[in-house]
């Protein structure tokens, strides 16, 4: 570490979930644990897709998907076929292929990373635009999100000296 | 490798201050680390240092999740009693390597 990334370590995050895949709500939670783990201060927030995430019936059911995602490999290496992801079972077959190896490597199912990273003082918020837009009710919600915020409350909450905005 | 005189005992310490040795370690050194951190060490602290420790001979991969089914300590305890990065901290009073696991 450099002087200037000394002077400027990061001291607070606020990460956007906006995307419901498997991958994109774990992008969010590694990141956001990892910093309070570091000491830094984490705001989550979720949005559109992403509410999938801190919605109690989805959010341990998330799916990574098999059909237009180019990168998405069979367990020996070679491109997955573009029929094969449309096949029914298979996406779920491939998420719970995911969510096996990450619990191999300590990554928790959607619920308890939450616990994990509100006992280290992280908070989580829901977006009201897509609360409303979704139709959705407080009780939908995972105990875990603090508020529901508009956008401006959101900036509010992420402002603070050597603070970043991520979005996943 | 650096070396540097912790509560009396030389010892061979890694840029950021993490013992490179963990046999080298005992509790005053803890506890020496532990003040420069502002850190007041209890029996709690010494429990979970010994955790720290017994997984690090395992040769476990130690991560926040491990330490909160450890039945010694829960995460939001974990937070509380080595605050601002407890596995880091906890690491580094414990004599063991800075972690490298992400979760």
């Amino acid at each position: 570490m450099d002087q200037n990334e000394k002077n400027h370590k990061i001291k607070k995050v606020a990460i956007i979930c906006a995307k419901g895949n498997l991958e994109d709500v774990y992008a969010s939670l590694v990141l956001a644990n990892g910093a309070v783990m570091d000491g830094m201060e984490a705001r989550l927030f979720f949005t559109f897709f992403g509410m999938d995430g801190i919605i109690k019936k989805r959010m341990n059911k998330l799916h990574t998907a098999t059909v237009g995602n180019p990168a998405l490999r069979l367990p020996n290496g070679s491109r997955m076929p573009k029929w094969l992801g449309m096949i029914p079972g298979i996406q779920g077959m491939v998420s719970k292929m995911m969510k096996k190896q990450m619990d191999e490597l300590d990554v928790p199912p959607v619920d308890e990373f939450l616990d994990m990273i509100t006992a280290g003082g992280g908070e989580v918020y829901a977006c009201k635009l897509a609360f409303d837009m979704f139709k959705l009710k407080k009780e939908d919600l995972s105990e875990h999100v603090s508020d529901i915020l508009t956008v401006g409350e959101f900036y509010e909450k992420a402002s603070g000296e050597d603070a970043q905005i991520i979005f996943t | 490798m650096a070396q540097k005189t912790i509560a009396g005992n030389t010892v061979n310490v890694d840029e950021e201050g993490y013992l490179e040795d963990f046999k080298q370690w005992n509790k005053d050194i803890a506890k020496e680390i532990a003040q420069e951190e502002g850190i007041e060490l209890t029996d709690k602290h010494f429990e979970v240092i010994k955790f720290l420790r017994d997984q690090y001979e395992e040769g476990a991969n130690l991560t926040i999740r491990k330490v909160g089914k450890s039945g010694i300590t829960d995460i939001k305890e974990f937070y509380k009693v080595f605050p601002g990065g407890p596995l880091k901290k906890g690491s580094q009073i414990a004599g063991i390597p800075k972690p490298t696991s992400c979760v």
